[in-house]
């Protein structure tokens, strides 16, 4: 649009401006339809970008404050997924005495132990320390905070601190109780019977802790209907590290030269692998998008093409006034790139919806936050480039309007 | 010098069984500044190409006009459509209104394209054709005897040295047939405008000091009965 601004006098452009202005209301109905279909397709390759973006961004972001996971022997992401995100189900159990050796290394700075195995409604309840919900920064300069009124669980009582997710989801507050369901995926036929109280809700952190119901790590490790052999062990035990080089050693003595355990390091680094293995969905994410948006340009192509017949006479009568073939060609295409712009100004609130929608599965099923107001180059390079599209989009009906034979349109001919 | 001056004009169109059709072929024609005249020539005459030869609609295949001192075949189409724009009015016989506009849209427009909008002129002219009430209906809201007067406030709005009324009256009964004609030529001669008017119209040409025969101006139309 700037190369044909460039090109006109201003009298030619305020002229073309003109008609398109009078050519977009009188147009109304498939200017509206055209747009909505620009606004549709800009909105889902807005939103896709965003999302596929900001989802990696914040997924690789969220360590929970560890370096790394210790597990059983398993895949470092499914340890990662289940001990970090609260995902995916536990690879298995170690021994409380490989928890209590990494506790005591002196390249260890944190080593806090986690044990999973039951949920509430689906919520799953993490057996752990109280260190979890009083020393560990879950993010620079950030550590779990109860609600007024609520404190950190005993852990010689059944007691739970919740998620402030979970407390809303479950509408849990301070001073209820409930009953534990067996196992990670709720089946009300596998109710446990101890009674757990609830003595405090957790401030939103953003985090997937948000979905947690926490309890003491002898809570799970003592549960009713659990294995009595197995209830010193832990799911995994989670490690904040005094220095990258612990990293590399640990990795080394855990993953290549034992056989029992596996040492998940780096995190962010393996959520990363999760984004480069489902990348190929990405890619036909945006693939569809950007066939939708070349799809919505085509109607726009088409729309005003189609409209060029009936248009014929009056871009005639047009020309009889004095208005320039370059005027007529810069109003079509003008009008071209107007409604592209009308359609991506909609298509702003339609990528608020779609983000919006898509944060909250996304918090509902992780509790990881995507904020849908994030400012992304996409957000400026998708309308621009809707908007050139669609001006290219105007050249082919502009160049038929500029043929225009204006003597064969005029009627009458004697 | 007369403002209009025509000679050696031809033009030419391609029939449909690829022969040659000459439709104009005028060796000489002038009009004095501010003149009236008509033309009188029946359908198939070249009327309305003549005059979009000397609108600068069309171009012709050989020969000359003289508009003002500007030879119009010497110039660029862009020349052309700008000296349209600026020194000629055209009347047209359906009016050829714009029918997403209002009427004070349609006068303003003939003048955006020419020497730039005169807002209270457009509403001047308008008054002047008895539309000052009217001035933001949509032409189809209108009779045809006042769709006729806003074509005509539109032809005036740049002021033109030349007015080209193609058959204006063609689409009018004869009560708004005579009003049509009377605005047209006060309206010419108030604003100082040249009019060539063609018509087949015996009663139209009756109304003109100076009628022409197109039969005999322009070679190429088949001869017809002289309207004297």
């Amino acid at each position: 649009m700037g190369c044909t601004v460039g090109l006109l006098s201003n009298k030619t452009f305020s002229n073309a401006v003109r008609l398109v202005v009078k050519s977009l209301r009188q147009h109304a109905l498939s200017t509206s339809v055209t747009a909505a279909s620009i606004a549709l397709a800009g909105g889902l390759l807005m939103a896709v970008w965003v999302v596929k973006s900001e989802s990696q961004k914040t997924f690789t972001g969220v360590t929970g404050g560890f370096d790394a996971v210790l597990g059983a022997r398993s895949s470092q992401l499914q340890l990662v997924l289940n001990s970090i995100f609260h995902l995916e189900a536990s690879p298995g159990n170690l021994a409380n005495a490989d928890y209590l050796d990494l506790k005591k290394d002196t390249r260890v700075a944190l080593a806090v132990p986690i044990a999973v195995g039951d949920n509430f409604h689906g919520y799953r309840l993490v057996g752990t320390t109280t260190e979890m919900l009083t020393d560990v920064e879950f993010a620079p300069g950030k550590k779990f905070k109860v609600r007024e009124g609520g404190r950190v669980f005993d852990p010689n009582l059944r007691e739970a601190v919740v998620g402030s997710f979970a407390a809303r989801k479950l509408g849990l507050k301070y001073g209820d109780t409930f009953q534990p369901f067996h196992g990670l995926i709720f089946n009300e036929r596998d109710k446990h019977e101890e009674e757990y109280v609830v003595v405090g809700v957790l401030e939103p952190s953003n985090t997937p802790a948000d979905r947690v119901i926490w309890i003491s790590l002898a809570g799970i490790q003592n549960m009713a209907g659990h294995d009595p052999k197995t209830a010193t062990d832990v799911s995994a035990v989670l490690v904040k590290l005094r220095s990258p080089i612990a990293g590399k050693q640990l990795e080394l003595m855990y993953n290549k030269q034992g056989n029992r355990l596996t040492f998940a390091w780096p995190i962010a680094q393996i959520m990363a692998q999760l984004f480069d293995k489902i990348g190929w969905m990405d890619r036909v994410l945006a693939l569809i998008a950007y066939l939708v948006a070349l799809v919505a340009t085509g109607s726009v192509l088409a729309s005003i093409y189609n409209s060029m017949n009936e248009r014929r006479r009056e871009i005639a009568i047009l020309r009889a006034l004095g208005a320039r073939r370059g005027t007529i060609f810069s109003a079509v295409v003008l009008e071209s790139a107007a409604i592209s712009a009308i359609g991506m100004a909609v298509a702003f609130g339609i990528y608020g919806v779609i983000v919006s929608v898509v944060a909250a599965v996304i918090r509902e099923q992780t509790g990881v936050v995507i904020d849908p107001l994030t400012l992304h180059p996409v957000l400026l390079l998708a309308p621009a480039g809707m908007i050139a599209l669609g001006a290219l989009a105007g050249v082919v009906p502009a160049w038929k309007a500029y043929r225009t034979d204006v003597a064969e349109n005029l009627v009458p001919v004697s | 010098m007369p403002l209009l001056h025509v000679s050696q004009l031809k033009k030419s169109f391609l029939a449909p069984d690829g022969a040659t059709h000459a439709v104009v072929d005028v060796s000489e024609f002038a009009l004095e500044e501010k003149a009236q005249v008509a033309l009188a020539g029946e359908s198939g005459s070249g009327k309305t190409t003549l005059l979009n030869l000397i609108a600068g609609i069309l171009k012709p295949d050989s020969g000359t006009i003289r508009l003002g001192g500007e030879e119009m075949s010497a110039l660029s189409e862009p020349q052309r459509d700008r000296l349209r724009a600026t020194k000629i009015g055209y009347i047209f016989q359906t009016f050829n209104l714009l029918q997403g506009y209002t009427v004070l849209e349609n006068v303003l427009l003939g003048m955006s394209f020419g020497a730039g909008e005169d807002r209270e002129f457009a509403m001047a002219l308008l008054k002047r054709v008895g539309l000052e009430n009217r001035l933001h209906h949509q032409p189809r809201q209108l009779s045809t005897g006042q769709q006729q007067r806003v074509a005509v406030a539109r032809a005036l709005a740049n002021r033109p040295k030349l007015v080209l009324a193609d058959e204006p009256t063609g689409n009018l009964d004869h009560a708004n047939a005579r009003e049509a004609l009377a605005l047209i030529r006060e309206g010419c001669r108030e604003n100082g405008a040249a009019l060539l008017l063609v018509s087949h119209d015996r009663e139209v040409l009756a109304q003109f000091e100076t009628v022409q025969d197109l039969a005999r101006i322009n070679r190429a139309a088949a001869p017809k009965e002289v309207v004297s």
